[in-house]
């Protein structure tokens, strides 16, 4: 029996930034925060003191969690200058998330003298640091942090830079290409109003200086293009910086003939130009989100650092230091790294991060814990079993897939027309130069050149990133987040859909009970919903939720034992509800759900299962997906709600449960070999296989700042009901690259049928190739936000 | 008219001045974050500390 009681999550405002909050939103003083920067910045307001925040911060009880950054080893991928006075450090603050974060850490300096400044950036969500170490110590600085609510990011894969150079570069590279392009258009000038002959020696001067200008432009700002172009070559592959760099060589050679031997003006206005208007291309496509990783692996959800039990010390040591046989101490809250045994009394482990389920599992002494559970309960000891890349969770990264870089580039759709693209004007310029070689040799040259120049496929290199970066930003809108603009083109051509059940079509958040076993009585019923209506555990609250329309009564006396579960005692009987192990009753280890058992006096009546809700429009969603594509649902849990995924999917759908991490990898490679395109979407790490194997996969993530693996593209579950519309988008979106590929070619049309008939002269270049750069720009851009519009994105 | 060589050496020399400040902007990190201070400039000062 299976209700769909979702339950609508209610966006709430912050109270001082009017964001909304998320679940995990600060209650204080009857208001809601969406972070304690937001809340600092309220009791300042209403306190008037900055000092009473900070002198109000509590330290947690895991004082020695960051005990091993004070180790300059384990503490050097964070440090960026030591000396004995000063530490400068840059550390990854996810929490960070509205001005009043960056108003709270940058005043830090006031909390504690050992602090020198903060530098935040909010963009990348990171913190510059300067300390003196002699006052406060980087493990109390991490203390501190963590105390006013910004926990900062220590896994090994945060300490890595980010490709910011890369867009800074191209911002110097456009700078150079701006300023040449600018001041060749003015000398050329006069050339476009007719300059009197009587100025030839004018005309050289201009010309000279004009060959000068365009030689940064060529060798710095064109540099990618001719690397690129030399790259792809070498791998015998046709990308479209080949023809455009045969287009950029002939224009300057060319140009430069025509100049030093004064036959005429040269086209080197124009040679600026398109290289100006292709770094703008490259420009708009290069938008990526900083803040969130898209490549993180097995290593960023570990630890920097563990304790090993050397004799009676324990030492820090690093994660990639654990050998087989090692005893580690494993503290509340912690990641166990490698696969281990414990050695200390039972506990229970929180495996949400490796198979998506939310209950912890019970654990007891002697027993196998894989890496990637996280500890609940007091610090434990435990031995490892296997290396950490060796463990049960980690050896799905030896697989093939992710050793590969997933082919992008030979795919898109540029690439593949260029190659024809490059054929069929060599062609056309061999074909005119030998007509011009027996009709009139002397031109023969001029016509090849101009045939070469006009066909430079600057339009046809604008379309793809200019309607890619847009969808990129649309989709950005909506809580859509892809790697980089180019992928955009790839989910166009997906038919097969696989989703992942737990924490993907379901959430992680919203708990959803059903009850198993003997019909319960008016009284019971009533007698459970008082009692868990005086509990807070989530649990309680899902079975509270599902007994919604049964009143409740004053119970006479009523205890709950915190892990166990509760018991009431109403008209003189006793009344428990709890985990199976306390009420003494077997555990059946078939259900894959979290279990409350009920039993009255002695008799056990039945028990309640609590699984995740289905996220709201879930059904809508995947009927409309099934209209056009094939559906899949794979799933690390057991077959229980095989009859109500039915319902929910489309017919013909297929349904995987009890799959391994590795399972969902081999599923999704298979269905690539019947040449299906493949899209997965998924949440845990359990999913980082397939995510990575698949032709486009979507991490779901409740919260950007949290972690999600190696993907495609980050989605937040309250945007998935959107699907349908971005695969849409994305299709119309390729339909607007074909048609601008189609005003290009219009372009080249005209262009080519002049050169060839040896009427191309260098005003006509200038003005016939900025003119189609420009409306391919414009046709794009206003194409995609119309079909963003008429799609509701 | 020779003096157009002078004007247009001498213009290239101020348009490239200002390349030369941008592309010094550019590599001294001023460009890296545009976001953050626009919202540090609106935090009032509080003021002075008196203890240091």
């Amino acid at each position: 029996m299976i209700e769909t009681l979702n339950k609508v999550e209610v966006a709430t405002e912050c109270f001082h930034c009017h964001e909304p909050c998320r679940a995990d939103a600060i209650e204080f003083d009857d208001k809601k925060f969406c972070c304690s920067g937001c809340k600092a910045v309220y009791e300042l307001f209403s306190e008037g003191e900055l000092a009473e925040f900070y002198a109000n911060r509590s330290f947690d009880q895991h004082e020695e969690k960051y005990d091993f950054l004070n180790d300059p080893i384990l503490s050097a991928p964070f440090v960026t200058f030591r000396s004995d006075d000063y530490i400068r450090l840059k550390l990854k603050l996810p929490a960070i998330h509205c001005s009043s974060c960056v108003y709270v850490l940058e005043n830090l300096h006031k909390a504690d003298r050992g602090i020198k400044s903060v530098t935040t950036n909010f963009v990348k969500k990171e913190a510059d640091i300067l300390i003196q170490p002699n006052q406060i110590s980087l493990s109390k600085l991490c203390q501190l942090l963590d105390s006013i609510g910004y926990k900062p990011d220590l896994s090994l894969d945060a300490s890595k830079g980010t490709e910011n150079k890369k867009i800074s570069e191209l911002s110097l590279q456009i700078g150079v290409a701006a300023f040449c392009f600018g001041n060749i258009m003015l000398l050329s000038f006069p050339e476009y109003l007719g300059i009197d002959s009587a100025d030839s020696d004018f005309i050289k001067f201009f010309g000279l200086l004009s060959i000068a200008l365009s030689i940064p432009t060529m060798i710095y700002a064109a540099k990618s293009y001719f690397i690129n172009a030399f790259s792809g070559l070498r791998k015998g592959f046709f990308n479209i910086d080949i023809p455009i760099v045969l287009g950029i060589l002939t224009l300057f050679f060319r140009s430069t003939y025509e100049i030093v031997f004064s036959i005429g003006p040269g086209y080197l206005d124009s040679l600026s130009g398109l290289i100006f208007f292709l770094l703008i291309g490259r420009w708009f496509q290069s938008k990526t989100y900083q803040s969130m990783s898209f490549e993180r692996d097995y290593k960023s959800y570990f630890p920097l650092s563990v304790l090993k039990i050397v004799g009676d010390k324990e030492n820090p040591i690093s994660v990639n230091d654990i050998s087989v046989k090692d005893q580690l101490v494993i503290r509340n809250e912690e990641i166990v790294p490698a696969d281990a045994i414990l050695l200390s009394d039972a506990t229970s482990i929180d495996y949400s991060f490796v198979t998506g389920e939310g209950a912890p599992v019970e654990v007891k002494s002697g027993d196998l814990i894989y890496a990637g559970g996280r500890l609940k309960g007091n610090r434990i000891t435990v031995k490892v079993r296997k290396e950490c890349s060796q463990s049960y969770l980690t050896s799905l990264w030896n697989n093939q897939a992710f050793k590969e870089e997933k082919l992008t580039y030979a795919e898109e759709l540029t690439n593949k027309i260029s190659k024809h693209f490059t054929v069929v004007i060599l062609s056309i310029a061999l074909l005119g130069g030998i007509y011009w070689l027996f009709t009139n040799p002397d031109m023969m040259w001029q016509v090849v050149a101009a045939t070469l120049i006009i066909a430079c496929p600057c339009a046809l290199a604008l379309s793809a990133p200019f309607t890619n970066g847009n969808a990129l930003r649309v989709f950005g809108k909506h809580s859509f987040y892809l790697k980089k603009a180019a992928l955009a083109e790839r989910l166009a051509d997906i038919d097969t859909i696989v989703f992942d059940k737990t924490g993907t079509i379901t959430s992680l958040k919203n708990m959803m009970a059903s009850y198993n076993g003997a019909d319960l009585a008016e009284t019971s019923l009533q007698v459970i919903k008082s009692m868990t209506s005086n509990s807070t555990h989530p649990l309680s609250r899902a079975i509270s939720e599902y007994l919604n329309y049964h009143d409740t009564v004053v119970l006479d006396e009523f205890e709950e034992l915190a892990g166990k579960g509760m018991l009431a005692i109403y008209n003189g009987v006793s009344y428990y509800l709890g985990s199976p192990g306390w009420l003494g009753i077997k555990e059946d280890y078939t259900l894959n759900t979290s279990a409350v058992y009920f039993k009255k006096g002695d008799d056990v009546i039945g028990h309640f299962e609590i699984k995740h809700a289905y996220r709201k429009g879930v059904n809508k969603l995947l009927q409309e997906l099934g209209k056009g594509k094939s559906l899949q649902l794979i799933s690390g849990d057991n077959d229980k709600e095989m009859k109500y995924l039915e319902s929910l999917f489309p017919k013909g759908s297929k349904f995987y449960f009890n799959q391994k991490p590795a399972d969902k990898l081999n599923l999704i490679a298979e269905l690539q070999r019947q040449g299906k395109k493949v899209m997965m979407i998924g949440d845990g790490l359990n999913d980082a296989g397939a995510l990575k194997q698949s032709d486009f996969g979507i991490a779901i993530t409740d919260d950007i700042s949290n972690f999600s693996p190696a993907c495609d593209a980050i989605l937040t579950g309250n945007e998935l009901n959107n699907i349908d519309r971005f695969l849409e988008y994305a299709k119309k979106s390729k339909q607007v690259i074909f048609g601008s590929f189609t005003l290009s070619f219009a372009y080249n049309l005209i262009g080519i049928s002049l050169a060839l008939s040896g009427m191309l002269t260098p005003i006509f270049a200038a003005i016939l190739m900025p003119v189609s750069s420009i409306s391919v720009v414009l046709f794009t851009t206003l194409r995609g936000n119309y079909l963003a519009r008429k799609l509701m994105l | 008219m020779s003096v157009i060589y002078i004007l247009i050496i001498l213009s290239v020399i101020v348009a490239g001045t200002f390349l030369g400040l941008f592309i010094w902007a550019n590599k001294s990190g001023q460009y890296d974050d545009t976001t953050t201070p626009s919202m540090r400039m609106l935090f009032d000062d509080k003021k002075p500390e008196s203890k240091d």
